[in-house]
């Protein structure tokens, strides 16, 4: 009953892994395999950090309940597997929320702290990891707690599951006042309006997204959001949608995309606008339709995201003209400003702006991702480990410096390799140079 | 008026499921059955969610000690009295093709077990004039089928048992829902092949609280396999012994 064989994906669904999964729905089931594979979570990244195609993996997303939740502290502990969608909606009614918030609620509390996730409020509260009092993690047969500031800590954190098995997290909450956020939403006409205004906003929420179709002047434009939570009732959310079934390769092709987003320009009044919208359709607007990823068809797609640092912003400029001439680009497409917050020695946040676009998986992409990674590697940027399929292993340490010192905590916690991912392998991550 | 719930296999996905709604409605909760560290944590869960009680006791279907102090504790609650039996255990026929001792234990876990239980609980639902048993049983209890006829039976017995109750306890205001869910995405069916319309547990757990609400008698959940089972029963047997489905 424990290992079901098979093949799954990431949320991209263009890397393929076949292997034994088990979903332990107890404790004590965890811990009859524990040891023998790495965790994972729902899945949401993109890639092969969710994979491991030479051995077995072990499902958390059952083990999934709130032990305890203190209103007056604002700390909630969990299992690893609850989603942070489903610990919003608890929460939100009663004040609180997590601090930190990826754009998609299906990602489990266990994913967000091994990739150290962040917000559209990077800026102002830093990342997921920073928001962890402490960790319980397996491994070697053993539960060890592991608490905020400790290398152990620091190593788990963004640690992409290399040191066990978290099985609990403690995390500090953010107070929310009520289920509603009003959001402002202006036009960017460029690439330098939407760095000056993303640079300029003094909003805890900020998020652009940007017509990655558009080249020569245009190059840039897009919809920037700026939000606060507020006390006031949202509209009712529209009825979930799903997308039933794989779309035919033309369904997101370059005009298709090109009449999408001018589309989705012009909904913006050229005076912007500000709405009341809920707290799942501001941070989670893609999860009200279900498998959206079918849009691109049975190949899937890729996404590509890295962060330059600030005084490179061109860098990003000089990316979106090199996408907008490569046919290649989809609706989404995301800016945000990121700060310092990094809460583990692997965490992809650093000072600077975040990039992140979406490619269908055709023959082309794999060149023009590879060509963006070396764009970022040649300016001191670092791409994102839970999108990236492309990254070269020997890219890993100038993008992530504190890498050999994670290497070796690591290897401590799973001496025997048991917990590398198709990931981990490919980017050689365990081998300390 | 308050309501208080007995959980019979309170580890299974379907009753955490089915807790996490009656949480949510405010309701008592005693969750019963062998693992106890790990109800600890689906009561904690239960807690937070809004349950105005949530209490771990240990309950082993083949141990009959474990059955009284349940009854006594349910007992010390206001108010109206439920029970949610969701205990069973699906060993490969091919185990007990092998080893046909163990037959008794599935009939002990899934159909004689539980129906001491609920036999001892009836009264005092019959003495508080209230009360809805939830029984869980199978699409399997619908017809032996060779792949599973041993557990199919002991539900069919519990079917037949729950419909009897059903009988008994209507005449004193109190009511019995038979929940016969199809494919369930549980560790029962986890690795299991030529699994097919594999349902969430939350789908069976919302399914089962309408039908608590509108006191229905019987169900199938999801709803297509009534129909499905309807196919299947009518079947006429020189044809049917030679399937394999
Ligand atoms: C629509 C969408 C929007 C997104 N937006 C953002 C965003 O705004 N910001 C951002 O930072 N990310 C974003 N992401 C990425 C996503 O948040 C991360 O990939 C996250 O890790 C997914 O969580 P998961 O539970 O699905 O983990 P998985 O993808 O299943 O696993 C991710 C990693 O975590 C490890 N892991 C999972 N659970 C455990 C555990 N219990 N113990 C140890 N290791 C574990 C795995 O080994 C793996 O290395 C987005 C993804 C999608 C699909």
């Amino acid at each position: 009953m424990t290992w079901r064989s098979g093949s799954y994906t990431g949320w991209g669904r263009a890397l393929v892994a076949d292997g034994p999964m088990a979903r332990p729905e107890r404790l004590s089931a965890l811990h009859k395999v524990a040891g023998q594979a790495p965790a994972i979570g729902n899945r949401r990244s993109y890639a092969d950090a969710c994979l491991n195609d030479d051995g077995s993996v072990i499902d958390m997303t059952r083990l999934d309940r709130i032990i305890d939740f203190d209103p007056n502290a604002g700390t909630v502990t969990v299992e690893a597997g609850v989603t942070l969608g489903d610990l919003t909606t608890l929460l939100a009614p009663r004040g609180w929320m997590p601090a930190v918030l990826p754009g998609t609620g299906h990602a489990t509390v266990g994913g967000a702290i091994a990739m150290d996730v962040h917000g559209k409020n990077h800026v102002s509260v830093g990342s997921f990891g920073q928001q962890v009092r402490s960790l319980t993690v397996l491994r070697n047969g053993q539960s060890e707690v592991e608490t905020a500031g400790s290398d152990e800590f620091r190593a788990s954190v963004g640690g992409l599951g290399q040191t066990g098995i978290i099985t609990q997290a403690t995390l500090s909450l953010a107070p929310c006042p009520g289920t509603g956020v009003r959001v402002r939403e202006r036009r960017m006409d460029s690439f330098d309006e939407h760095i000056a205004q993303l640079e300029a906003s003094t909003s805890p929420f900020v998020v652009g997204w940007i017509d990655a179709t558009a080249t020569g002047d245009a190059t840039g434009r897009g919809i920037m959001e700026e939000a606060e939570l507020v006390d006031r009732t949202p509209p009712p959310d529209k009825k979930a949608k799903s997308v039933p079934f794989d779309a035919p390769h033309a369904a997101l092709s370059g005009p298709v995309v090109r009449a999408f987003n001018a589309a989705y320009l012009r909904r913006v009044p050229a005076m912007g606008r500000t709405r009341i919208r809920s707290i799942d359709d501001f941070f989670f607007p893609l999860d009200r339709i279900a498998n959206w990823n079918r849009l691109y068809g049975k190949r899937g797609f890729h996404q590509f995201q890295c962060v330059v640092p600030t005084a490179e912003a061109d860098a990003l400029k000089d990316m979106l003209e090199f996408i907008g001439t490569s046919g290649l680009a989809s609706p989404l497409v995301v800016l945000k400003k990121l700060g310092e917050g990094r809460g583990g020695m692997m965490s992809f946040p650093m000072e600077g702006y975040t990039l992140a676009v979406d490619f269908p998986a055709r023959a082309k992409a794999a060149d023009v991702i590879k060509r963006l990674n070396q764009m970022t590697a040649d300016v001191g940027g670092r791409v994102y480990l839970a999108k990236d399929a492309f990254l070269e292993p020997d890219q890993v340490a100038s993008m992530y410096p504190d890498h050999a010192a994670w290497a070796k905590i690591a290897a401590k916690s799973d001496p025997e390799g048991a917990l590398m991912t198709a990931l981990v392998r490919r980017l050689k991550l365990r081998e300390v140079a | 008026m308050q309501q208080t719930w007995l959980i019979l296999g309170a580890t299974s996905s379907m009753a955490r499921a089915f807790i996490r709604k009656l949480a949510h409605q405010g309701d008592g909760i005693i969750l019963a059955g062998r693992d106890t560290d790990d109800m600890a944590a689906t009561a904690r869960d239960a807690r937070v969610r809004g349950a105005r009680l949530a209490e771990v006791m240990r309950f082993d279907a083949r141990d009959a000690d474990t059955f009284a102090p349940l009854i006594d504790r349910m007992a010390r609650e206001e108010g109206t009295l439920n029970a949610a039996v969701f205990v069973g255990s699906m060993p490969p026929q091919s185990d007990l093709d092998a080893a046909p001792d163990g037959i008794d234990g599935v009939i002990r876990d899934s159909f004689t077990g539980p129906s001491h239980v609920l036999h001892l609980l009836a009264a005092e639902l019959e003495q508080r004039g209230s009360g809805t048993i939830v029984g869980v049983g199978s699409v399997a209890g619908d017809r032996g089928r060779v792949g599973n006829y041993v557990y199919g039976a002991a539900k069919a017995g519990f079917h037949t048992y729950l419909s009897g109750l059903r009988n008994r306890l209507t005449r004193a205001g109190g009511h019995v829902v038979t929940v016969k869910p199809g494919f369930v995405d549980t560790a029962m069916t986890w690795d299991v092949e030529g699994m097919f319309l594999v349902a969430p547990p939350e789908k069976v757990a919302d399914d089962i609280l309408r039908a608590v609400e509108k006191r229905k008698n019987i169900i199938y959940t999801p709803g297509f396999w009534r129909l499905i089972m309807t196919i299947i029963r009518l079947v006429p047997e020189p044809i049917f012994k030679k399937l394999s489905i």
